[in-house]
């Protein structure tokens, strides 16, 4: 089974956030990135199929240099080859990213493409749908379990209220959900051959793909309101306290 | 015939989300801008006895799709029931809910369309002759204005972020013949918990965390049952395998924003912060008093949740009397 998975380098999630001098973009200094942790779960759920049914994992970022990263963590996990495409400096929106993507996952004939349901960076959950719909298989989102057998995959996803399980052939798309699986740490001996595994780096402007100009453009950014320290109830028992709040939440919160 | 907004709903067991008519409503908003009409997609099978509803929140027309292949609301055949209705009514801009469904419609059919789309907005305003929305970015660190140039812009709409708001409009149906041939998704098994509130939808949540200690939750259980609402969990709690991941609030989770959450033996980290921040009022519950949650809260109380928790719920059923 040839199996590509699709990484993208965020912040972590513990990093506080502030706005760059340009207003529509964030403060990169002191920022520590990782690999999107929805991504670490499509690594972990390739490799396993790999274990399983046989094949090979293909890793794809596309993003600047420092990128190599988060492709070198899932080589050190396990991956069998990875490639970069370098966007040159272009600014691309969800469509184009998808578009370019698309366009290389297409040179090679790939059974099953993994990605995670969203970025935690950009919260788009667009990249993984789209990426199916241009190479026109089927899609399905916020896995928390699979299997695979006779061409066909079977999947139960996470919807409101509760799970549905679909079945569609292969080759189709997945994106992860919480739930999974646990990805696995990379081992020392990973870590030290994954340093002398090649990485294929693509230029965008060699791929092929026209990613169109940009049609979603970022033009302010702020942060929200943020709480202040709030007001502590005190009281001689827990049942005064209470007392107490249910009033607050009653008469001046006016919520109750 | 053109449309300034098509607006796409979603139900559930027969009705409609509520998301379904704040998107009504944004959309009467925006078509109000534009100066052009608003129609109303009502897609499913048997639906036709609710479609009606839709006018009340403001559609000019409402497209009423009925068809047995979209009776479990499989995305792919969504998806291509949306595009055929955006074929037949060439909006200027599309409006789906933020739900599980409405983003999958929405990745695909901004990559068929190859529309500019903008993902979980909590606003979206007409400037000039583009469509801009307010989106958070970061886990909800950022809001950030994104502009859509193109046709149509997608923009799918949260829950709970923008009011549905009483606003009769002429409601013309029409029905809609759509072609669902060639989907690939098959449905094997739904599993529904019957009776739960959704989380996002909840006007209370109630959460517990780490502090809980175990799997027994009926504390919590029992306030947001006095209160109406849902409840929660940090990721901590469901690590520990206390509850499923469905109920996990925060970045990696589900963003809620009801009008009250309860955060019970939770400590506040930045990543569960960041899934209840838009929350109209936090109430903390802990046992340290140092916990960073109470410097992200309205009211606190420091205690312990076990004895605190039952004494709030306690009061709240004292005033239903
Ligand atoms: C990539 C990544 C993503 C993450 N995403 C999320 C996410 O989406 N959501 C999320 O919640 N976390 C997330 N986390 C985890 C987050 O960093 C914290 O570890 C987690 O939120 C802590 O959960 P907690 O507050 O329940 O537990 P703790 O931090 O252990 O806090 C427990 C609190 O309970 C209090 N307590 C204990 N006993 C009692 C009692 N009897 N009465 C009252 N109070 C009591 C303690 O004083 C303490 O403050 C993520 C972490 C990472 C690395
Ligand atoms: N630049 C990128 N390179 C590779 N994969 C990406 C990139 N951006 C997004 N993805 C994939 O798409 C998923 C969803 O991202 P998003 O739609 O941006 O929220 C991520 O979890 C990745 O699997």
């Amino acid at each position: 089974m040839e199996i590509a998975v699709l990484l993208k380098q965020v912040p972590t999630t513990e990093s506080l956030i502030d706005i760059a001098d340009d207003g529509v973009s964030i403060k990169t200094d002191g920022i520590n990135w990782v690999m999107n942790p929805y991504d670490e779960m499509a690594v972990e759920e390739a490799l396993q199929t790999r274990d399983e049914v046989g094949g090979k994992v293909t890793v794809f970022s596309l993003g600047p240099e420092k990128a190599v990263a988060v492709l070198r963590t899932a080589l050190a996990m396990g991956a069998d080859a990875a490639v970069r495409i370098d966007p040159e400096d272009k600014i691309l929106d969800g469509i184009a990213v998808a578009k370019v993507i698309a366009g290389e996952l297409k040179k090679d004939a790939f059974d099953l493409v993994i990605a995670g349901h969203r970025a935690v960076d950009d919260d788009n959950f667009q990249i993984g749908p789209a990426v199916a719909e241009i190479m026109n298989i089927p899609h399905i989102s916020m896995v928390i379990e699979k299997n695979i057998a006779d061409g066909k995959i079977k999947c139960t996803r996470t919807i409101e209220g509760g799970t549905i399980e679909l079945e569609t052939a292969l080759p189709a798309l997945i994106t992860t959900q919480r739930g999974l699986n646990e990805p696995r740490y990379a081992s020392l001996t990973g870590i030290m051959k994954a340093k002398k595994k090649p990485i294929d780096t693509r230029l965008l402007s060699e791929t092929g793909t026209d990613p169109g100009t940009p049609m979603v453009e970022t033009i302010a950014m702020r942060l929200p309101p943020q709480r202040q320290g709030g007001r502590m109830i005190d009281g001689d028992s827990a049942a005064d306290k209470a007392a107490q709040l249910v009033k607050a939440l009653r008469e001046e919160a006016k919520i109750i | 015939m053109s449309q300034a907004v098509l607006a796409i709903t979603e139900q559930i067991d027969g009705s409609f989300k509520n998301v379904s008519f704040e998107v009504i409503s944004a959309g009467a908003k925006i078509a109000g801008s534009l100066k052009g009409q608003l129609a109303v997609a009502v897609m499913g099978s048997d639906i036709e006895n609710i479609a009606g509803q839709a006018a009340e929140y403001g559609a000019e027309k409402i497209l009423v799709v009925d068809h047995d292949g979209l009776k479990d609301g499989l995305s792919d055949a969504c998806t291509q029931a949306a595009a055929q209705l955006v074929e037949k009514t060439d909006p200027l801009v599309v409006m789906i809910g933020a739900t599980s469904l409405g983003k999958d419609i929405a990745a695909r059919l901004s990559a068929r369309l190859n529309a500019p789309l903008a993902m979980d907005c909590v606003d979206v305003r007409v400037d000039g002759d583009q469509v801009v929305a307010t989106r958070p970015m970061y886990g909800g660190k950022v809001l950030a204005d994104v502009r859509l140039t193109g046709s149509p812009a997608i923009v799918t709409i949260r829950p709970r972020a923008i009011k549905a708001v009483v606003a009769p409009g002429a409601g013309e149906v029409e029905k809609v013949d759509i072609n669902l041939d060639g989907t690939r998704l098959n449905l094997v098994e739904k599993h529904m918990e019957t009776g739960k509130i959704e989380l996002t939808e909840a006007d209370v949540v109630v959460t517990g965390g780490r502090g809980m200690g175990g799997k027994d939750y009926g504390v919590i259980e029992a306030l947001a049952e006095s209160l109406g609402g849902a409840v929660g969990a940090s990721r901590s709690a469901v690590d520990e395998g206390w509850r499923p991941v469905a109920d996990q609030v925060g970045q990696t989770g589900k963003v809620v924003a009801p009008n009250l959450y309860v955060a019970c033996g939770v400590s506040g980290a930045i990543q569960h912060l960041a899934g209840m921040a838009s929350s109209r009022v936090v109430v903390a519950i802990n046992k340290d008093p140092e916990a960073p949650i109470f410097s992200k809260c309205d009211f606190g109380i420091a205690g312990d949740l076990f004895e605190v928790v039952p004494a709030v719920t306690a009061e709240i059923e004292k005033l239903k009397d």
